[in-house]
């Protein structure tokens, strides 16, 4: 039986054009193409200022490409989220999508368990049963019963950076996106991450990561891909 | 259920838009605008002072005739209907039972000389409901759910802060169980926090009722915070339009590129 594809890129570009600096481009990447299937980890590489992060949240719909395409199987069809109506795209990240991002950021003083709980809500699970897998969640991952009941701003890097993995991890989304989710955690906190990457990927999601740790790197990658190869003339 | 139908949980629009147009003599208010709303979605306009988004929300809301182009609404009582093309009657009852209108300045969706008690029960009233007993636990219910003191029911909306003026005027546009709410500024004249607060409140109530709502703001933040699509006006036309954070983040046009620079941080 041939797997088929959770995320399907073909010939992807990107270039930023600055307006206001005299219409001035960017080109971060050209022709890009990447098949991501079910159990798969595709661990993105390449220098800093590559383009890894451009090319997550452009695979995210959170970046325009400047042309090619980006599918992702939604609910059993390839949707194509470049062309998407927005209500189509809102839909998908509701259902199908998880984006974990290097720096938490919410709404200002709701308190760290309504965080956690809100993908959860919005995806119509009861108050009860939300709450429930939300304690589960912050439990493993050690964020103490004390911060639960408070909003992240205060917390140190680490803390807000795990409240940031329970939001994206409690919802057993078929695709996620994990731009760094372990840049500032010590390494006890790394392994606990890296088992829930792992048991993730046992369960068949489809994932791109950009991790700096190296160790992290390899226990999880199930192959590289190199950005820079798909590097645009400037 | 097929995976068609999983997909789109209801692509028939609340709202529909079509080239909507309003002309001052000579001055264009704005011009071939268009866009759908679905139940349960929050579009925020956002531009500068003169950029035509108060003029598309009064045109959209009944209040404006536009020059020309249409605007269809699933109406309780009539079905898809064009709100220009309906008798006078017939759109404000559209007004009354459907939308609600939460304006910038409390004193213009209050009425100033009635306790805030009556603004809330009011729209009932004018829907026909007699129940005296039912109206005031229903004004209760809502004076609660906006976080007022409910010892305060019979004072005069000049007797509350601002903030708490605003909520009023919110209980008084959700009393009803409206569908689409119209909102201009909404936070617009209050102290940050009282904002941050108001915005919260905001927030779940347009959840939990599943409302859809047009939200008109110059302030990036509120339009990040609660829309999660957005339209840009300059000039009286629309220059980019998209997912919020997806205009925000990634912004096309150069008017939009200024509008996200010129964001001071904090």
């Amino acid at each position: 039986m041939i797997t088929r594809p959770a995320i399907a890129v073909r010939s992807l570009s990107k270039t930023f054009t600055l307006h206001n600096r005299g219409g001035m481009n960017i080109p971060v990447f050209d022709g890009l193409d990447l098949e991501v299937l079910p159990g798969e980890c595709v661990v993105l590489a390449g220098d800093s200022g590559v383009g890894k992060s451009t090319l997550m949240r452009t695979l995210f719909g959170n970046y325009l490409p400047s042309g090619g395409s980006v599918h992702v199987r939604h609910e059993g069809v390839l949707v194509d989220i470049t062309h998407a109506p927005p209500h189509v795209l809102a839909n998908l990240r509701k259902h199908t999508f998880g984006y974990v991002s290097q720096f938490l950021r919410v709404i200002p003083r709701i308190a760290t368990m309504d965080l956690v709980m809100e993908p959860l809500l919005a995806n119509g699970v009861s108050r009860e049963i939300a709450h429930e897998r939300a304690c589960t969640m912050l439990r493993a991952l050690r964020l103490p019963e004390g911060h639960w009941a408070l909003p992240p701003a205060t917390f140190s890097g680490g803390e807000q950076q795990r409240v940031n993995i329970a939001r994206s991890f409690i919802c057993d989304y078929p695709v996620l996106l994990l731009d760094e989710p372990t840049a500032s955690l010590d390494a006890a906190n790394r392994a606990i991450v890296v088992d829930l990457i792992k048991a993730a990927l046992g369960r068949g999601v489809a994932m791109v990561g950009i991790f700096h740790d190296e160790d992290v790197r390899n226990s999880v990658a199930t192959r590289y891909f190199s950005v820079s190869d798909f590097k645009a003339a400037a | 259920m097929s995976a068609a139908l999983a997909l789109m949980p209801d692509d028939t629009p609340l709202l529909r838009v079509e080239g909507l147009t309003k002309r001052y003599g000579a001055i264009i208010g704005c011009e071939n605008v268009s866009f759908d709303l679905r139940p349960g979605e929050i579009l925020g306009i956002v531009g500068e002072s003169g950029s035509g988004k108060t003029t598309v929300l009064n045109c959209v809301s009944g209040k404006l005739a536009p020059t020309s182009g249409g605007v269809q609404f699933k109406t309780r009582r009539h079905g898809l209907a064009n709100i220009h093309e309906l008798s006078e009657p017939d759109r404000r009852r559209v007004q009354r039972e459907d939308w609600g209108f939460v304006h910038q300045n409390p004193r213009d969706g209050l009425r100033m000389r009635v306790s805030g008690g009556a603004n809330v029960a009011e729209p009932l009233m004018n829907l026909g409901d007699r129940h005296y007993g039912r109206m005031r636990q229903a004004t209760i219910d809502w004076l609660n759910r906006v976080e007022l003191d409910i010892s305060r029911i019979d004072h005069k909306p000049r007797t509350f802060s601002g903030g708490m003026q605003q909520r009023i005027q919110i209980a008084r546009n959700l009393i009803h169980a409206p569908r689409l709410v119209f909102m201009d500024e909404p936070t617009g004249g209050l102290d940050v926090s009282v904002q941050a607060r108001l915005l919260d409140l905001l927030r779940e109530l347009v959840r939990d009722l599943d409302l859809s709502a047009i939200i008109v703001t110059h302030d990036m933040a509120v339009a990040r915070l609660m829309a999660a699509r957005l339209m840009v006006m300059k000039g009286g036309h629309v220059v980019e339009t998209g997912l919020t954070d997806q205009v925000l983040d990634d912004p096309q046009h150069p008017y939009t590129q200024l509008l996200v620079s010129s964001v001071l941080q904090i």
